[in-house]
């Protein structure tokens, strides 16, 4: 393969793998809009909700493939928005009023918590999971390898991200969510009621993550630990593109995929093993010369 | 009575702020709550719109007992509260901070047509319609936090200082918009003001809190009459 075809496989390879990133980041964003928070228990609870949805899913797997991996969708995404919003009410409510720092921290303890509930569960070895199609299928377009995968992956992503800005920018819930996050007690004094847009806000950020956690786990199999390395690029994408914007998110972590993928094998100097230091380095300039990133509105905090 | 508080205690935490309050708000009427710093103004509102634990006495709203409900529930209920410092949304528009303020009416064209009155009755808002809340200044950030409260379509309107920390000719400016909004709308008011004259320009009835009682209550024209209320609050 000539160098331009290398360049264009990286590009295509970098777009699926940068969905993955994109759909966590796009869950981030979402649980920061509706509360102001960044959640760093979202992979952790993505693995839980593909966990629940993968067991009662290969209960009607024997019967039929397809109705059993729907079955599975369905049950994942709906267990999770539940998880999320329980969550929310049982264990992030109880923080309310305190430190932002207290928060975050009490999300890496969620993190911890739900990893190790997973590993007691079901173990700590990859598992695979059925999938509609077999994920290594792809087909060629002018000589350039596209996995079903990839495809299925980035255009569920996009529609994920169109949904969503919709759902913030045109809706009367995507209002009463924002209101909610920017200023709880003016949202309450106009009749907003507080404590069940936060349970939605998390209900459907987790609901988005467990997407983003079937996807994953149908090509690289199902592990608790899924999610901890992704965690990383999602949440640079998610500063680099700007916590206030989805579309900002999945561009973000769309470029640091491809970017990242072009750069190992473009740059020698990087190679392999320097390839996750590119996300970083983005994200390090970026912040110097648009701390607000790329797709943010400037926030303005008055004393 | 449209509100009726009697008697009322709040505390935040061990420290009682109210010990006994009582007033009250006819329909369509407005009053003044006047007072020293710390005397309980501000808790007095927040005891009524549900944003602070009210452990005795009754606050009752077109005859249903409101004390204990939820600032969502009281707010459903028609009373909107302009908070101490505008409870501005800053990431959200000015456009967003007035529908926020609609969030639970379902009238579409009743919405436009009141952000097209407060539009009307504050012009700045219109200049900044598409700016972020916290791009506003002080005067105009108190006029959006009106123009949000009404746009509740509230039964009474409750108002915390709108002078506060405003250029004396902005809070004249806010307090005539203030006159206007209840002469063309007869929506009842309860105004907590430190500046006695510019309350007095929109109010009929004042209640005086000293250290945590109501303890004069009268009209206007009474209470300039007063020479301890004119003393304190009035600048002789």
């Amino acid at each position: 393969m000539n160098s331009f075809g290398t360049f264009v496989q990286l590009v295509v390879d970098g777009l699926a793998q940068g969905s993955i990133y994109a759909a966590l980041a796009l869950a981030i964003v979402l649980v920061h809009q509706a509360t102001g928070l960044i959640n760093f228990a979202q992979g952790g609870m993505a693995v839980l909700g593909s966990y629940i949805g993968m067991t009662v899913g290969n209960l009607v797997v024997p019967v039929n493939l397809i109705l059993g991996v729907l079955v599975g969708v369905i049950v994942a995404v709906a267990a999770s928005f539940a998880i999320g919003a329980f969550i929310e009410r049982f264990v992030m409510r109880r923080f309310q009023g305190g430190e932002e720092d207290t928060k975050v921290v009490a999300t890496i303890g969620l993190l911890t918590l739900i990893t190790g509930a997973i590993g007691m569960i079901w173990g700590f070895n990859f598992i695979p999971y059925p999938f509609f199609f077999n994920t290594s299928t792809s087909f060629t377009v002018a000589g350039i390898a596209i996995s079903l995968w990839s495809l299925t992956t980035f255009l569920t992503i996009v529609a994920l991200m169109a949904v969503l800005q919709l759902l913030f920018t045109k809706t009367k819930m995507g209002l009463g969510l924002r209101a909610v996050a920017d200023n709880p007690g003016s949202s309450a004094l106009s009749g907003i009621r507080v404590g069940r847009m936060l349970m939605v806000g998390w209900g459907l950020a987790a609901a988005l993550g467990t997407i983003a956690g079937i996807l994953l786990a149908a090509k690289a199999q199902l592990n608790p630990g899924n999610f901890d390395a992704i965690l990383v690029y999602a949440l640079a994408a998610v500063i680099i593109g700007g916590l206030s914007s989805p579309i900002g998110a999945v561009v973000a972590a769309l470029g640091i995929a491809v970017l990242e993928n072009l750069a190992g094998t473009f740059l020698p100097w990087i190679g392999h093993d320097l390839k996750i230091a590119v996300p970083f380095v983005l994200l390090f300039v970026i912040l110097l010369l648009r701390p607000q990133g790329l797709f943010g509105r400037k926030s303005v905090v008055r004393v | 009575m449209l509100l009726e508080v009697s008697g009322i205690t709040a505390a935040y935490g061990s420290v009682q702020v109210i010990e006994n309050v009582s007033l009250s708000v006819g329909e369509g009427a407005a009053v003044g709550i006047l007072g020293a710093n710390g005397a309980g103004k501000t808790t007095t509102l927040r005891a009524i719109s549900g944003t602070v634990r009210v452990p005795s006495g009754t606050i009752t709203f077109k005859g249903q007992d409101i004390r204990g409900k939820r600032p969502e529930e009281v707010a459903a209920l028609g009373i909107s509260h302009v908070p101490e410092g505008r409870g501005t949304l800053p990431n959200l528009t000015v456009e967003e901070n007035l529908r926020v303020g609609a969030y639970l009416r379902k009238d579409r064209s009743g919405i436009e047509t009141d952000i097209a009155f407060i539009l009307e009755l504050f012009p700045n808002l219109k200049r900044r319609f598409t700016s972020n809340g916290s791009a506003l200044s002080g005067g105009e950030q108190q006029m959006m936090a009106i123009g949000r409260a009404f746009l509740a379509k509230p039964t009474l309107l409750v108002l915390d200082e709108p002078s506060l920390g405003l250029a004396p000719s902005t809070a004249k400016d806010v307090y005539a918009a203030i006159s206007r909004l209840r002469l063309e709308t007869g929506i009842a008011m309860l105004v907590v003001e430190q500046n006695a004259n510019l309350a007095f320009s929109v109010v009929d009835t004042a209640v005086v809190l000293e250290t945590g009682r109501s303890v004069l209550s009268g009209s206007t024209a009474e209470l300039r009459g007063n020479d301890e209320i004119r003393r304190a609050y009035l600048g002789g």
